[in-house]
C-alpha cells in the first residue's frame, strides 16, 4: 500500500483532533482529542520508519506514548481536581489566567 | 490438524467464555451464563486431549511443535512473535489446569448461587483459565510475561470479587503488589536473556544457551535464573513473597479452589521445570530454589498447624506443598514435582470444595473452634475431607502417598548434602498428617454445634447476619456480597458432580505413576528433559518402594499422633500451647511475617515518602519554583494584556501561528 493513504489517515485523525480541541468545551473531551492529535502524529511517524526501514520512528512513538500517558495522568487529575472543587467543567469558564 | 491447531483452540474457548459472558452481563440469565462458562473450559479440555493425542503420533524426539499467529514486534533484531509451544510439558499443565478449571466451574455453577454478580464471576474465571492456558502454552518469554501478567490481574478481580468488603480489596491489592514485584523480576529476566543470547523464543533460547554460557554458575546465567525465580516465588506465594496468599483466602471458595490451590501459584513450579535447561547451567540458582521451598514448606506446614480459620489451614498447606514442588524441580527430580503438581491440584481443590460446603453450613463462619459435629450433618462433604486430607497427608496407596514420597525418595538418591531435603521432607510429611488430620477431627466428631444441629434437624441451611466472617464488618447487601442462601454439597447438584470426580482422583490419581509398574507421567514428559543429565537419574524400583513404605510409617503415626492428640487426650494441645507458649505466639503470627516486611520495605518507603513531601518538596522544589515564579512575574508585566484567558482562542492563535509559519517556508521553497 502507498504511503498516502496512512499519512491521509494520519491528517484526518489530528485534524479531527483539532477540530474537538477547538469546538468543545468539556476538559475531558479536549483531552480525548488531544489524544486522537497525538496519535494522528505517531501514525505518520510509524509510517515514515515504515518507508525508511529503519527504528527511529518506533522508537520516538514509543515515547510519544509514555509522554501521552503522563498528559492524560496530569489532565485527569486536574479534571477530578476541578469537580472536587466544584468548579464547572468547563475550559471557557477558567479565566483566571487572564493578565 | 496438528498439536499447535489444538493449542490455539484450548486458548480460544476461555477468551470467547469470558468476552461473551462479559458483554451479555444481566442480558441472559445467570444459569445460561453458568453453563457458557463451563462449556468452555470443558470445550478447552477437549482441545487439550487432542493436542495430547496429536503429540503421542510423533516420534519421541520431535515432540513439541512451536507455531506464530503473527509477529508483533520486530525492531532492533528483537523479533517477538505471537507463538506458542506445544510440547509434553506444556500439554501436561494444559490438561490439568483445564481438567480441575472444569470441575470446578461445575462446582461454581451452583455454590454461586445466589450471587448478584454471577456473570462477572463466570467472565472472570473464563479470563483467569484463558490467562493460565497463555501463559502455560507462551512459546517465548515475552508472551510468558503476558500470561503471567494477566493471571495476576485475574486473580486480584477475583481475591477482591466480593469489592463492598473492604478486607477483600484490601487483600487483591496486597496479593496484586506482591505480585508485581515478581513480575519486574521476571520482565529483567527476559530482557538479560535476550541482552545475553540474542534471542526470545524457548527453542532458540535453550539451543543457545550451553554456547553462550560454557561455564557451569557463568553469573550472568545465574543473574537470569535468580530474576527467574523472584518471579516464579512470588506467583507461587514462597517466602519471602508468601504473605499475599493467607489474605487471598477473602475471595470466595471456588477462587481459592481454583487459583489459589490448584493452578495459578503452580506457575512458578512450571517455570523452573519450563526453564530447566537454564537452572542446570546455573546450579547454584536451582539450589536457591530448592532450599526456598525447603524453608517455606516448614516454615507453613508449622503455621498451618496452629491457625484456626479453615480457609487460611488449607491455605498454608499450599505453600508447603508448593516447597515441595519447588524442592523436587530445584534438585531435578522435574517429572516427579510435575507429579506432585498434579496430585496436589486434585486433593487441594477437594479440600477447598469440601471447606466451601461446610463454610457454607456454618453461615460463612470459617473458625473451626466453632465448628463440631459435621460428620452426621453432612456425610457426602464430610467423607469428601477425609478422602482429600488423607491423599494431602499421604496416606498409602492414595494419589499423595506416591507423589511426595517420590519427591523425598531423589532427595535421598541424590545423596551428599542434598539428603536435608529428605530429612526435611520427612519432617514436612509428619506435619502435614498433623494439620490436616487436626480439620477432620475438630470439625467432624462429637456433638454437633448449633449450626450443625439445625442443620439435622430441619435439613435446611442456617441463615447468618450479612457480615464479613473474617473481620466482622456489616455487609452492604446490594451488590458484591456472598448472597443470602448457602449452598451446601449434599443439597447441590452442581458442587456434589465437582467434588465426586475430583474425590476419586486424589484417591486413585497416584496410580498413574506406581514405580517399577506404570510410570505414566515420567513417560509421558521424558521428550522434554530428555537433555538433562538429572532427569536420567532415577532411584531404582526397589528404593523407591522402600521409601514409599517409609512415606507410609510417617503418615499413618502422624495421623495416629494426631488422632491422640484431639480425640485420645483433648487436654493436651491446650496443655502444649501453654507450656510452648513463646513458639506458639510466634506460628500463630505466622513468624511475623508481614510485620518484617512493613519494617523492612513498607515503613522505609512511607518514610521516605514523608520525607519528600515534608522537606524535599517543601524547599527544593518549592524554593526552586518559587523563584521561577518570581522572575517570571516580574519580566511578565509588560506582556501581560496579551493573555485571555480563553483557552480555545490560544489554541487557536497557535494553530494559525503555525500555519503561517508553515507556509512561510513553503512558499519561500517554491
Amino acid at each position: 500500500m502507498a504511503i498516502e493513504w496512512y499519512l491521509v489517515l494520519s491528517a484526518m485523525l489530528f485534524s479531527i483532533g483539532f477540530a474537538g480541541v477547538l469546538v468543545r468545551r468539556n476538559p475531558v473531551v479536549v483531552l480525548l482529542c488531544l489524544e486522537l492529535m497525538l496519535s494522528g502524529g505517531a501514525l505518520a511517524m510509524l509510517s515514515f520508519s515504515r518507508l525508511h526501514g529503519d527504528g527511529d520512528g518506533q522508537v520516538f512513538v514509543l515515547m510519544v506514548l509514555v509522554v501521552a500517558a503522563a498528559e492524560v495522568v496530569v489532565g485527569l487529575g486536574l479534571v477530578v481536581a476541578m469537580f472536587r472543587r466544584r468548579i464547572p467543567l468547563d475550559v471557557d469558564e477558567m479565566k483566571e489566567l487572564r493578565g | 490438524m496438528n498439536a499447535a491447531s489444538w493449542g490455539w483452540l484450548v486458548l480460544l474457548f476461555p477468551l470467547l467464555g469470558s468476552i461473551f459472558i462479559g458483554l451479555t452481563f444481566r442480558r441472559i440469565p445467570p444459569k445460561a451464563a453458568g453453563l457458557v462458562g463451563i462449556a468452555a473450559i470443558a470445550a478447552a479440555f477437549i482441545c487439550g486431549i487432542a493436542a495430547v493425542i496429536s503429540l503421542q503420533g510423533e516420534p519421541a524426539e520431535s515432540r513439541h511443535v512451536a507455531d506464530s499467529l503473527w509477529t508483533y514486534a520486530s525492531v532492533g533484531g528483537l523479533s517477538i512473535d505471537l507463538g506458542i509451544y506445544v510440547d509434553p510439558l506444556s500439554a501436561f499443565m494444559v490438561l490439568v489446569v483445564t481438567g480441575v478449571s472444569s470441575l470446578i466451574h461445575i462446582y461454581s455453577y451452583s455454590y454461586m448461587k445466589s450471587d448478584a454478580g454471577y456473570h462477572r464471576f463466570f467472565s472472570y474465571l473464563n479470563f483467569f483459565v484463558f490467562s493460565m492456558l497463555l501463559l502455560v502454552l507462551a512459546g517465548n518469554f515475552v508472551l510468558l510475561v503476558v500470561g503471567w501478567a494477566f493471571v495476576g490481574f485475574a486473580s486480584y478481580a477475583l481475591i477482591s470479587y466480593w469489592y463492598r468488603r473492604e478486607a477483600a480489596t484490601r487483600a487483591g491489592m496486597k496479593a496484586f503488589v506482591i505480585n508485581v514485584v515478581g513480575d519486574i523480576g521476571l520482565v529483567l529476566a527476559a530482557i538479560l536473556i535476550f541482552r545475553e543470547l540474542g534471542v526470545i523464543d524457548y527453542g532458540a533460547v535453550f539451543e543457545k544457551a550451553p554456547e553462550v554460557f560454557t561455564t557451569t554458575n557463568e553469573w550472568t546465567a545465574v543473574a537470569i535464573c535468580l530474576l527467574l525465580l523472584v518471579g516464579a516465588f512470588a506467583k507461587s506465594a514462597q517466602m519471602p513473597f508468601h504473605t499475599w496468599l493467607a489474605d487471598a483466602m477473602e475471595g470466595p471458595t471456588p477462587v481459592s479452589s481454583l487459583i489459589h490451590a490448584a493452578t495459578m501459584v503452580t506457575a512458578g513450579v512450571y517455570l523452573v521445570a519450563r526453564a530447566h535447561p537454564l537452572f542446570e547451567l546455573a546450579p547454584a540458582a536451582a539450589d536457591v530454589a530448592a532450599i526456598v521451598g525447603l524453608v517455606t514448606l516448614l516454615v507453613a506446614g508449622t503455621i498451618a498447624i496452629v491457625v484456626t480459620d479453615l480457609k487460611r489451614i488449607i491455605a498454608y498447606s499450599t505453600m508447603s506443598q508448593i516447597g515441595y514442588m519447588f524442592v523436587a524441580v530445584g534438585i531435578g527430580a522435574y517429572s516427579a514435582g510435575m507429579f506432585h503438581l498434579m496430585t496436589h491440584a486434585f486433593f487441594k481443590a477437594l479440600l477447598f470444595m469440601a471447606a466451601g460446603s461446610v463454610i457454607a453450613a456454618m453461615a460463612n463462619i470459617q473458625n473451626i473452634d466453632r465448628m463440631k459435629g459435621f460428620y452426621k450433618a453432612m456425610p457426602f462433604t464430610a467423607a469428601m475431607l477425609i478422602i482429600g486430607a488423607l491423599a494431602l497427608s499421604g496416606f498409602p496407596g492414595t494419589s499423595g502417598w506416591f507423589s511426595k514420597d517420590e519427591i523425598i525418595d531423589f532427595a535421598a538418591f541424590r545423596g551428599g548434602w542434598y539428603e536435608i531435603f529428605a530429612i526435611g521432607g520427612y519432617i514436612g510429611a509428619f506435619m502435614t498428617a498433623i494439620y490436616s488430620f487436626r480439620i477432620i477431627f475438630r470439625i467432624l466428631p462429637g456433638p454437633p454445634c448449633e449450626e450443625a444441629a439445625h442443620l439435622i434437624e430441619t435439613g435446611h441451611v442456617v441463615h447468618g447476619e450479612p457480615v464479613n466472617p473474617a473481620t466482622g464488618e456489616k455487609e452492604d447487601i446490594e451488590v458484591g456480597y456472598p448472597g443470602e442462601d448457602h449452598h451446601i454439597a449434599e443439597q447441590a447438584m452442581g458442587m456434589k458432580i465437582g467434588m465426586s470426580v475430583l474425590g476419586f482422583l486424589a484417591l486413585v490419581g497416584g496410580l498413574v505413576q506406581i514405580p517399577g509398574v506404570t510410570e505414566v507421567i515420567t513417560h509421558f514428559l521424558e521428550p522434554t528433559f530428555e537433555d538433562s543429565p538429572l532427569a536420567a537419574m532415577h532411584p531404582t524400583v526397589a528404593e523407591a518402594w522402600k521409601g514409599l513404605a517409609k512415606g507410609a510409617v510417617i503418615s499413618v503415626v502422624g495421623i495416629a499422633f494426631t488422632w491422640w492428640l484431639y480425640i485420645g487426650r483433648p487436654s493436651v494441645p491446650e496443655t502444649l500451647r501453654r507450656t510452648f507458649s513463646p513458639i506458639y505466639t510466634l506460628f500463630i503470627n505466622k513468624w511475623y511475617g508481614d510485620e518484617i516486611i512493613d519494617f523492612l520495605i513498607v515503613k522505609p518507603v512511607k518514610g521516605f515518602g514523608r520525607f519528600a513531601n515534608n522537606w524535599f518538596e517543601r524547599y527544593a522544589i518549592g524554593g526552586l519554583t518559587n523563584g521561577t515564579i518570581a522572575i517570571v512575574r516580574s519580566a511578565s508585566g509588560a506582556v501581560r494584556d496579551l493573555q485571555t484567558g480563553m483557552l480555545r482562542g490560544y489554541a487557536l492563535l497557535m494553530a494559525v501561528g503555525t500555519v503561517a509559519i508553515l507556509l512561510y517556508f513553503l512558499i519561500r521553497g517554491l
